[in-house]
């Protein structure tokens, strides 16, 4: 299945939905779109997963990367993940770098 | 402004490369592509040949061009590799006359011995394809693994409590309740429990990467499948072991070892690696091709004149560790894992073998200890020697140390074993034993004893005290496998029993070993699940077992909850006790001017140590105005010592004035009494001694 990713950018808050395989041929594509909202200077990350059925080693390194290139200020809430897809973060131990989220509230977020 | 070395020279069949670099050696990323590097001493020639993964036949095979070596490093970059999907070998041309030692054949693919992760064993003990011509392939990895502020944690060799456990039984049996059983997720999972019992070392049996089916077979009688469980067969040094990390299967082995170790160190737990550099998966003149039979043969192994393999290890043949080309993939290969894995310490596998010379002999002077013990990046590891071999080496106490090398003190094990099961004449060997051993360590200190009673190699503690005789009949061998040295001393019965007095005396000992382990001078070393008498039934090699014979049964935590108490206050009393962790040789003098020497013997009564050859008691007194040589203050600890089948009254040594003897532990008395939390131990009775029961010990603090 291919990968596609949408963003927005609304209230300093960079939302991305990622559907499909997120593999080595397709983390360029998630990367470029980090990278342009990166120069924004998001003060949050939302990366909306429900869709996303695969990541490889490639899309996990693209978390990373979006981590890093966001900076440690800025949280990242990664939303609806699937069960293979929890169980890669788990097992790499990525959750303990972003917040986990079944759904995402941005106003309830706001508050917190 | 971009390098001019980024793009293609060459192409070939569709695929673009150029002349690659020749460091580092294995496959590299750069940009945009791989570098790969192969080095061998006798090839003329050497092919790349590149995989879809899991794919019987290869997509293109590349020899390199001439230009492309350097020495004798053949280096090549290849562009726009589908990084996850790809796997790749070698052919490599050269003679074949096994009597000079060269075994080139190049209608072998062979593995990279520098490949970072191994495919073809996935998952633990799924079938494999064996018509597969290419069993063990390498893998591309990545490797800017995020480990935020993680770095090895540097623990004080003298303040360590090692545990050494099995990565696929720790958590393999159903009862662990962990999402994926026998893997590293499966031990982070488990890492309250390891807090909670107060260990800060965790020591894996071998995690590079191993064929499970190797020498594998039907047990003859019971049709029961036996594997190389424990894993002391190499296939690649550079490679965690992908039947071992619930990720495997998607290839993320890797990170999920990583993520393994960044979770210890956050909780404090230091993590050695057990390794096995004497020999490989490849066997001998009869064994497979898989790497460096094809590569290199000579250079990598230890050969008989006539070209046949030395068999140091037991195993069929004999890594060429004293080879400079050898020596320095191994220091390569410990680098790597110091720096990319963040590994706080080695543990050598025979280690001995890495001091025998390529004609076998042993070094007085090995170059390749000597390397490892003043490597920069090793600098702050733990290095660790199983100081003997298979050839008949056996270098415990003269291990070659650079000031570095610490050793498994076999000689405290055996002492401590034949002390316990009531033996005589052994007090003095324990006194020895219970201060560092400083009769081998001299020069070296305590902290070069690695302190242990039992290991994977050998029995249980539990089985320790319930078998006389190894009982491996399910190894199928006949029960000919195995140690026959046991020291062990079933207690009346051989095996399980009912007798609540057989019972009651076991436990009485176990307890008995985990206090004098954990307060003798050195590093003390805990066998997984020892702590609540895990049992292999008798098995004291249960090294082809992937079952319940070698399984951590979770329900004994509950069923031996006592002696997990135990364990766990002997171990937080250790932690509370500088006295018990010196860093040098205590001197048994007054050094401080303290009015008490560091260490005083003693025995029933207080100063008359009974050192004949039929004692069976033992006392000692540790100050605490000389913790550490006085560096730092401590309280008293007093240790007394009964393996008589009778009681006897012990009267301790005078305390200074105005402090009073506290009992800590005391293993003839019923749980939750026999062991207290440090610093609210019940003050003694009568402050003049005590009865020390029979075959038991008791430990008190003086404040």
């Amino acid at each position: 299945m291919s990968f596609s990713v949408t963003s927005e950018l609304k209230n300093g808050i960079a939302q991305f939905t990622l559907v499909g395989e997120l593999d080595a041929a397709a983390a360029g594509t998630f990367r470029e779109a980090i990278e342009q909202a990166a120069a924004s200077q998001p003060k949050r990350v939302v990366l909306i997963m429900n869709e996303l059925t695969y990541m490889a080693s490639a899309g996990l390194r693209t978390l990373v990367f979006a981590k890093q290139k966001m900076g440690a200020s800025v949280d990242i809430y990664v939303v609806g993940v699937q069960e293979p897809v929890r169980e890669t973060l788990e097992m790499t131990g990525f959750q303990y770098s972003v917040v986990m989220l079944d759904t995402y509230n941005a106003a309830e977020i706001e508050n917190i | 402004m971009d390098r001019v070395d980024i793009y293609p020279t060459h192409e070939y069949q569709g695929y673009k490369f150029r002349p690659g670099k020749p460091f580092p050696f294995g496959a590299t990323s750069v940009p945009g592509g791989v570098n790969f590097s192969i080095y061998s001493s006798h090839a003329a020639d050497c092919t790349l040949v590149l995989f879809d993964k899991g794919q019987p036949q290869p997509k293109v095979e590349i020899r390199f061009p001439d230009a492309f070596r350097i020495g004798n490093v053949w280096s090549m970059i290849v562009f726009d590799l589908d990084y996850e999907n790809t796997e790749y070998g070698y052919r490599v041309d050269g003679p074949f006359s096994p009597e000079e030692g060269h075994r080139f054949d190049p209608s072998k693919i062979l593995l990279d011995p520098y490949a970072r992760a191994i495919g073809g064993r996935d998952v633990w003990a799924v079938q494999p394809n064996w018509n597969d011509a290419y069993q063990h392939r390498g893998r591309l990895v990545y490797d800017d693994f995020d480990w935020d502020e993680d770095h090895p944690l540097e623990t004080p060799m003298e303040d360590l409590v090692i545990y050494e456990a099995h990565v696929r039984s720790f958590t393999r049996h159903p009862s662990s309740g962990v999402k994926f059983p026998g893997t590293f997720a499966g031990i982070r999972e488990k890492i309250g429990y390891l807090k909670e019992l107060g260990i800060n070392c965790l020591e894996l049996m071998p995690i590079y990467e191993f064929d499970e089916w190797e020498n594998g077979k039907v047990h003859p009688d019971t049709g029961e499948q036996l594997f190389n469980y424990w894993g002391y067969s190499t296939l690649g040094f550079f490679a965690p072991k992908a039947g071992y990390a619930a990720m495997g299967k998607l290839g993320m082995q890797v990170d999920e070892f990583k993520a393994l170790v960044k979770e210890l160190h956050r909780n404090g737990i230091e993590v050695f690696l057990d390794v096995v550099f004497n020999h490989t998966a490849e066997g001998n003149e009869q064994g497979p091709y898989i790497s460096f039979k094809g590569i290199d043969n000579k250079t990598y192994y230890m050969l008989t004149p006539e070209g046949y393999y030395f068999n140091f290890s037991g195993t069929g043949n004999t890594l060429n560790c004293n080879n400079p080309v050898v020596r320095n993939m191994v220091l390569d290969c410990l680098r790597y894992w110091a720096s990319e894995y963040h590994i706080d310490g080695f543990r050598f596998d025979l280690a001995s073998i890495l001091g025998r010379a390529p004609s076998g002999a042993p070094l007085s002077n090995p170059p390749l200890l000597e390397s490892l013990a003043f490597d920069p990046i090793l600098a702050k590891c733990k290095l660790i020697a199983e100081a003997w071999d298979a050839g008949g080496l056996y270098q415990v106490g003269s291990f070659p140390a650079y000031g570095r090398w610490a050793e498994w003190n076999g000689k405290y094990r055996d002492g401590v074993r034949k002390f316990l099961k009531g033996e005589a004449g052994m007090v003095g060997d324990m006194a020895q034993r219970l201060t560092g051993s400083p009769d081998m360590y001299s020069t070296r200190g305590p902290t070069a004893s690695i302190n242990f009673v039992t290991a994977h190699d050998g029995f249980t503690l539990n089985d320790l005290v319930s078998y006389n005789d190894k009982h491996n009949e399910a190894n199928g061998e006949g029960n000919r496998d195995g140690g026959n040295d046991n020291e062990s001393w079933n207690c009346g019965w051989e095996g399980p029993t009912d007798d609540p007095g057989i019972n009651a005396l076991r436990r009485r000992q176990l307890k008995n070993a985990l206090a004098l382990l954990l307060v003798s001078q050195g590093v003390p070393m805990i066998l997984m699940g020892d702590e609540v008498a895990r049992t292999q039934y008798g098995n004291n090699n249960a090294y082809n077992h992937d079952s319940e014979l070698t399984w951590f049964d979770w329900g004994l935590v509950e069923a031996n909850a006592d002696l997990g108490r135990f364990a766990s206050k002997l171990i937080a009393f250790r932690h509370a006790h500088h006295v018990l962790r010196n860093r040098w040789h205590l001197s048994g003098q007054d050094l401080t001017g303290s009015g008490y020497p560091d260490i005083s013997w003693h025995g029933t009564t207080a100063g008359q140590p009974d050192w004949s050859g039929s004692s069976r008691t033992l006392a000692f007194m540790l100050s605490g105005k000389n913790a550490r040589g006085g560096a730092t203050q401590d309280d008293f600890i007093y240790v007394a010592m009964n393996t008589h089948w009778d009681s006897h009254w012990f009267g301790p040594p005078q305390l200074p004035e105005g402090m009073r003897w506290h009992v800590f532990a005391n293993t003839g008395v019923a749980s939750p009494e026999d062991a207290w939390t440090p610093g609210q131990e019940p003050r003694l009775e009568d402050q003049s001694g005590l009865t020390v029961g029979e075959r038991s010990v008791v430990i008190m603090v003086g404040r």
